[in-house]
């Protein structure tokens, strides 16, 4: 298998993390589940820095992301699914 | 695991090592003192730092406790203190002097800067001829007390180097060894996750009163809108962490799959319920963090970050790990264990502990690590009010 641009920690994560550098619109990322090495491919729609995250699903305002199989916060602004998720999209529920 | 280390067993049996001569301030107006003592003496090394005056109550237990354990860290092989005055400065030296090795205070009130310079810097002369004749000795690996704290954190972080720490205490921590966490703030987010991880249920009851107390004392007492503007901090959020539920998350990673911790300690507390792992209530301001735990006893320092945080001590050695390829290619000057094969799915987890556990024995049979050869001597006093 090539040198995987998105790595997921849970299968029951919705977003993936970047862990190259220069990951540009339009690549077509090989992703690795590190829970058990299953892969799968998404396409990126935007410019994602590495340690960024994208999105595995649509999401609407409200919804909730999960990582590590865990709540990390809920959507702020409507993300597609391959776009960049951040600050702009997502905070936290605690404040 | 059983793995032999060549390392100094001091008088009360702890195994150090480093065998630094340390010159303690006792307060802030000594470091002056201390740093033209530690210039005429070769081989010893002073400690300045911020605090030590008119403190009062915890807070001031706090300062004693810091600076005891700082002279009592097995990585010390002797230590000259010096203070304004002489009550508090025999305070810290009997505290030191529990531990059996050699330590003597002077105080510069009714002396002044140049005599106390004059005396403290015979009596170091003399502290470094016999530290540096102690041989290292065969020790093992399970007997190190072994703090982790990471930081500068980004999403790398929990992918690597923090599930290697983790990795690294679910192979050490069943053979001996202590091992300690904390960062009490940026447990936050994950609370809940770290409460079930507690030996006991006590142990995760003191976890839980420690947070809470933190929450409502320090978070709720003191906050503008929220946490937002510090935690998590902008180095994390450039390296792409987005709350602090994702950040304490990566965090916790760093104590395994299979460990559990035995006690919940107060901020530079020692260990008194054997090996094991322990949490600390700490900062998650690296020096602060590392300090304390330097000061509750502990030997080395693991040290995983993402953007790169570049954080020494001057008697703990502080091993850097890091997955960050970006961090590699910009500084690796600063990073000692590279796990950046665990993002590209050519190392696992496994091997990544194997990697930290070897550095591990490396640094203690005398290595210097990369904040050593760099010369990060953070040394930072945690100050829980304002003074009197």
């Amino acid at each position: 298998m090539s040198i995987p641009q998105l790595l997921v920690h849970d299968h029951k994560d919705n977003v993936g993390v970047v862990v190259v550098e220069d990951l540009t619109a339009g690549t077509n990322m090989t992703c690795v589940v590190t829970e058990d090495d299953s892969d799968f491919e998404l396409t990126s729609n935007d410019d994602v820095p590495i340690g960024h995250k994208v999105a595995l699903q649509d999401f609407a305002v409200g919804d909730t992301v999960i990582k590590y199989g865990e709540d990390i916060g809920k959507v702020v602004a409507p993300i597609k699914k391959g776009a960049h998720v951040h600050v702009h999209n997502l905070k936290t529920k605690r404040w | 695991m059983s793995r032999k280390i060549m390392a100094y067993r001091r008088e009360n049996g702890r195994v150090g090592v480093r065998n630094h001569v340390a010159i303690l301030p006792l307060d802030d107006i000594s470091n002056a003192a201390c740093e033209a003592v530690a210039n005429n003496i070769k081989g010893t090394m002073a400690l300045p730092h911020s605090y030590g005056r008119l403190q009062f109550g915890e807070d001031l237990e706090l300062h004693f406790r810091t600076m005891i354990g700082t002279g009592a860290n097995p990585n010390v092989a002797a230590v000259v203190v010096i203070g304004i005055e002489p009550e508090w400065t025999k305070v810290v030296v009997d505290g030191i002097a529990e531990t059996g090795k050699p330590v003597t205070g002077l105080s510069i009130e009714q002396n002044g800067d140049i005599a106390t310079i004059a005396s403290a810097s015979r009596v170091a002369k003399e502290y470094v001829h016999w530290a540096t004749e102690l041989q290292r000795e065969e020790c093992d690996i399970s007997e190190l007390w072994i703090s982790t704290k990471c930081g500068e954190s980004d999403t790398t972080t929990g992918l690597s180097s923090c599930p290697t720490v983790g990795n690294m205490y679910d192979k050490l921590l069943p053979g001996g060894i202590y091992g300690c966490f904390g960062e009490t703030s940026e447990i936050t987010g994950a609370e809940h996750l770290c409460a079930e991880r507690a030996a006991t249920p006590e142990a995760g009851e003191k976890f839980m009163r420690i947070w809470q107390a933190y929450q409502d004392d320090v978070i709720e007492a003191h906050k503008t809108s929220d946490l937002s503007d510090s935690q998590p901090t902008k180095g994390n959020i450039l390296g792409g962490l987005t709350t602090i539920e994702e950040k304490a998350l990566g965090n916790l990673e760093k104590i395994g799959r299979t460990s559990r911790y035995v006690d919940a300690l107060g901020p530079a507390e020692k260990p008194q319920m054997g090996n094991g792992l322990y949490f600390m209530d700490t900062s998650s301001a690296a020096a602060e963090c590392v300090t304390l735990m330097a000061a509750a006893g502990y030997v080395i320092h693991t040290f995983p970050t993402g953007q790169g945080n570049v954080i020494g001590n001057p008697i703990v050695p502080v091993i850097k790990i890091s997955g960050n390829p970006r961090t590699l290619r910009t500084m690796s000057e600063h990073i000692d264990v590279d796990v950046t094969g665990v993002l590209r799915r050519d190392m696992t987890i496994d091997q990544a502990g194997d990697a930290l556990i070897d550095m591990i024995a490396r640094t203690a049979n005398g290595r210097s690590t990369a904040a050593e050869a760099l010369g990060h001597r953070e040394f930072v006093m945690t100050k829980l009010y304002r003074s009197a």
